[in-house]
């Protein structure tokens, strides 16, 4: 299941830095675990997170194995103007989810 | 070193902990884990919630217990609890009109963790239920498995010390369904209580057997009084 939350305050004053949090549900199965018939576990981790704010890009993740299942992404960024935050995590396997947070800079 | 402490002076202690020094898994644990339990946005019990609130509408439960906020709030504070003339805990409760989720499957700990959800801050108040209750109490201190361990021996004479570099706590099941950071994933007290059993080299008993739920009666029990934190986290 292919379930994220994002956590991004509704309203805010420009210029003020806001954090903003990601949870994405998955498994990231490392890849160097394996059964107990000694057969290999294949890889199946997030490989990245990319958020953009209007369009422009000011978050960017790199996911490796060894990150805990269920990751949550925390960040901040400068509220410069109303508008919408776009985040997409792409993975293995053909993983990938999105959302968007709408955000008013009053 | 501390088995064969346990082992040499198995007669000390053996007495419950007192009502006023009971604490709660939760106070073991380090800030940061805490803070995990307590963030209701992004913790990571809440992608359960989410999925349970789904399958709330989805299997039709509402058609019968409408919402659940109002409906199951306090629910699960009362179980285990006899039903039928037959003691269920709050999963086997939880899946009576949907047998298609087996024990520990993900729908069946997301839909446990959403009705527990809504006693969360209510005290643990089950019945004391005859002969269950001292069935369960009976499987506590009983010592078992190739350790000859029984659970009273870590959980009520040896709670705050380290095993192992973890702390020992004091085995109230308050938090239950549980996100456990070991797991990670999230999991019932039934898989828990396969963790210890292991660790004694003990007769696993199967998740939902009747063992198991006298056991969980008990603790409860034993918990009377203590908060819901369900869904909890621990380490």
């Amino acid at each position: 299941m292919a379930r994220v939350v994002v956590n991004v305050p509704a309203e805010a004053k420009r210029g003020e830095v806001i954090e903003i949090r990601t949870l994405a549900g998955h498994p990231m199965e490392t890849g160097f675990r394996r059964t107990q018939l000694g057969e290999l576990i294949p890889r199946d981790i997030i490989r990245t997170l990319i958020c953009t704010y209007n369009g422009v890009e000011i978050f960017r993740a790199e996911l490796h194995p060894a990150i805990a299942a269920n990751p949550l992404i925390s960040f901040t960024t400068v509220a410069t103007e109303s508008g919408t935050l776009e985040f997409r995590w792409t993975g293995d396997n053909g993983y990938s989810a999105s959302h968007s947070a709408t955000i008013k800079v009053v | 070193m501390r088995f064969l402490i346990l082992l040499l002076f198995p007669a000390l202690g053996a007495a419950e902990i007192p009502q006023a020094e009971r604490r709660s898994g939760s106070e073991f644990m380090s800030r940061e884990t805490r803070a995990m339990q307590d963030d209701e946005i992004t913790g990571p019990a809440v992608l359960w919630l989410l999925d349970g609130e789904a399958l709330w509408g989805k299997l039709g439960c509402a058609s019968c217990h409408g919402d659940a906020k109002a409906s199951m709030r306090g629910v699960a504070a009362r179980y285990p609890a006899r039903v039928g003339g037959k003691l269920v805990n709050l999963e086997q409760q939880v899946r009576h009109r949907a047998p298609q989720l087996s024990y520990e499957s993900r729908e069946l700990l997301a839909l446990t963790a959403y009705v527990a959800r809504q006693s969360k801050g209510m005290p643990i108040a089950v019945q004391a239920i005859q002969p269950h209750l001292d069935a369960g109490k009976d499987l506590f201190q009983r010592r078992q498995g190739q350790l000859n361990l029984a659970c009273s021996q870590c959980h009520d004479d040896n709670w705050g010390k380290k095993l192992a570099g973890n702390a020992i706590p004091q085995a109230h099941p308050t938090g239950y369904p549980i996100y456990r950071l070991e797991w990670q994933t999230m999991g019932s007290l039934g898989r828990r209580f396969r963790n210890c059993l292991t660790g004694m080299r003990a007769e696993q008993y199967a998740l939902g057997s009747s063992e198991f739920v006298e056991l969980e009666l008990y603790l409860m029990w034993r918990a009377r009084g203590m908060k819901l934190e369900s869904p909890g986290v621990r380490p």
